[in-house]
């Protein structure tokens, strides 16, 4: 019987499958930042077992809040530090080259098609972007990672959605992804691998899949896989072009066995035709209730543009295409987040920065920061947010405060009006 | 929990998707032991037959919940919570995968009933503070009982899990078997 891509990566893992209904599988990479790992590191130290598998598959950063806010977090970031340190972890990522772990992991090179990958973070799904099974995990089995160098998972179910037809103007990658969520509903594919597919598949940037994988588990999911294809080998090219011997298309070949078998059994397909898709909008505290921007005609206090799912640099470029010559309305509190060291620094190059500091907007440190309440933009109590974000739970950017999701177009055109607003007036405008 | 039978009292939260964010808020997440989340557990919560501040936790020993139970973040902190406050089991239609795997990694008992049982124990058993409930993990059973009503039910768990469960967590069963 065929495999789908996920349990094709699954048995080329197999470590135990004794059990039956959950397998052990090794690790290709394991994830690690600041605020999920030290609990794990203090109780590897308490059992006396203070090692890793092996340091060259682990990567580690300082994201969550950096620099750090207080006396608590800054000690988040010294265990860390010193652990990095003592284990020779020489992939980690510190103040000055750090940057949100799923935008900065993919552009440091360290994701392949095939890879098995987890993390203490539940975004870690983004990495399928890629073609590897990446998911999120809790500090125990982080910890377990760490030490063995495997995962306890269940046997891969997939689901299939086919994604045909081509996005209008205004119309992005976030809107994508929230209309599936709405279809699915916030637990519509809980224990299932989301498997994409269709014709505009093709035509959808690295950033873009990204943007798609990164929010699957908003509807439950344990991961969400695009298949390896040339746009995969392309954006990998500088890291694996020697491994190839320059042969782009002997990568291409080497990848292709991540393909899913054209019998594979799947659970359930759904098809969207993207063209119908218009510039979504969450409302209310949960990401599958989400509506047409246009029906949305909310006030705004706060303006977030960042985080793993909108952070990167075509995010920005996106937000600023529509920001440039304009004025945030002056009861907004515009805050841009890039999502890495080098997005900063290309922005910086490319003039966005000065787009968005000219229309108001404040440029902060690379950092998941707000996005969850942490530091660089909580909400007061009854305060109201448009944010490039992935969650929108009840006091998720701070107690008391609304967060409305959005793509990046959506969220600058939300900050020129200071209410939520359909961007595709302003891409009128400009073209 | 590592014994296969215990008994005791349960916390009902008549509600779904009661997220991770609500039973622990990123703002406690900065700290790097388990103590201090003991007082801000179920803190966002947004649900109006209970106010959190006012759960007198030392009462009760298991949760009953509805479905996608601690959707969201990866935090295990979530799970801590519960534990530190003396929950050994958490009993929900179903549950957020990575929040159940966190309960089982943790040596947390989580049993999925799917929507009709927990209908039932929700009908019966709208009074909080007099639901008594027993768990045998071997014969996978449990049943719920007050003055007036009693419910029995089998659950299913996997093998696996019940053999974390039983090992007190993921990292003794790892550290044995591989």
């Amino acid at each position: 019987m065929g495999k789908t891509i996920a349990q094709k990566i699954f048995d080329a893992h197999l470590v135990d499958d004794r059990f039956g209904d959950a397998v052990i599988i090794s690790l290709d990479r394991v994830f690690a930042h600041e605020i999920t790992t030290p609990p794990a590191i203090i109780d590897l130290e308490q059992r006396g077992l203070d090692s890793v598998f092996d340091p060259t598959k682990i990567k580690a950063v300082i994201d969550h809040v950096t620099p750090s806010k207080d006396s608590l977090s800054a000690i988040q970031a010294q265990v860390m530090r010193k652990w990095a340190r003592r284990h020779h972890i020489e992939d980690f990522f510190d103040i000055g080259r750090n940057g949100v772990c799923h935008a900065l992991f993919p552009e440091k090179g360290f994701v392949r098609p095939g890879f098995t990958i987890i993390m203490g973070d539940s975004h870690t799904c983004t990495h399928g972007a890629f073609g590897a099974f990446a998911c999120g995990t809790g500090t125990t089995a982080l910890e377990v990672g760490i030490l063995k160098g495997i995962a306890a998972l269940e046997y891969p179910k997939s689901m299939k959605i086919e994604l045909n037809g081509k996005l209008s103007v205004g119309v992005y990658a976030k809107d994508v992804i929230l209309t599936i969520i709405r279809k699915l509903t916030v637990n519509g594919a809980t224990d299932h691998v989301i498997e994409f597919a269709g014709d505009a598949v093709a035509s959808l940037t690295m950033d873009e899949r990204m943007t798609i994988t990164n929010m699957v588990v908003e509807a439950g999911a344990t991961s969400g896989i695009f298949a390896p294809d040339m746009q995969t080998v392309e954006y990998l090219w500088p890291f694996i072009k020697n491994e190839f011997d320059g042969d782009k298309n002997a990568a291409l070949l080497e990848y292709s066995q991540w393909i899913a078998d054209p019998d594979a059994k799947y659970s359930q397909k759904i098809e969207i035709d993207i063209s119908t898709i218009q510039p979504q909008v969450t409302i209310r505290y949960q990401p599958d209730q989400v509506i047409n921007a246009s029906d949305a005609r909310i006030k705004v206090d706060q303006v977030y543009i960042g985080s793993c799912t909108n952070g990167r640099l075509s995010d920005l470029r996106e937000a600023a295409h529509i920001l440039k010559g304009k004025k945030i309305a002056p009861h907004v509190r515009g805050i841009i987040a890039p999502a890495t060291t080098e997005i900063y620094r290309k922005a910086l190059k490319e003039g966005l920065i000065d787009i968005f500091m000219d229309a108001g907007f404040v440029v902060t440190a690379t950092t998941c920061g707000a996005c969850l309440g942490m530091s660089n933009g909580v909400l007061a109590p009854g305060e109201v947010a448009i944010s490039t974000t992935n969650r929108n739970f009840n006091g998720r950017m701070g107690k008391g405060g609304m967060v409305h999701l959005a793509s990046p177009a959506t969220a600058a055109a939300s900050a020129i009006e200071g209410f939520i607003t359909d961007p595709r007036k302003y891409l009128e405008m400009n073209s | 929990m590592k014994e296969h039978k215990f008994s005791g009292k349960a916390l009902l939260l008549d509600r779904d998707n009661i997220n991770t964010d609500e039973i622990i808020p990123a703002k406690y997440l900065t700290y790097i032991e388990k103590m201090p989340l003991k007082t801000h557990l179920l803190e966002d919560l947004i649900l109006d037959s209970v106010d959190p501040k006012k759960i007198s936790w030392e009462n009760y020993n298991v949760v009953i919940s509805r479905s996608n139970f601690g959707c969201g973040s990866s935090r295990e902190m979530a799970v801590w919570a519960f534990e530190i406050n003396g929950i050994s089991a958490i009993i929900a239609s179903n549950f957020a995968r990575i929040f159940r795997e966190n309960a089982v990694n943790s040596g947390i008992l989580p049993i999925e009933l799917g929507s009709e049982k927990i209908d039932q124990i929700f009908q019966k058993f709208l009074d909080l503070n007099d639901v008594n409930i027993e768990i045998d993990l071997e014969l996978q059973t449990l049943s719920i009982q007050d003055a007036k009503n009693k419910l029995e039910f089998s659950f299913k768990i996997t093998t696996f899990n019940k053999t974390v469960v039983t090992h007190g967590g993921l990292v003794n069963f790892a550290v044995e078997n591989y």
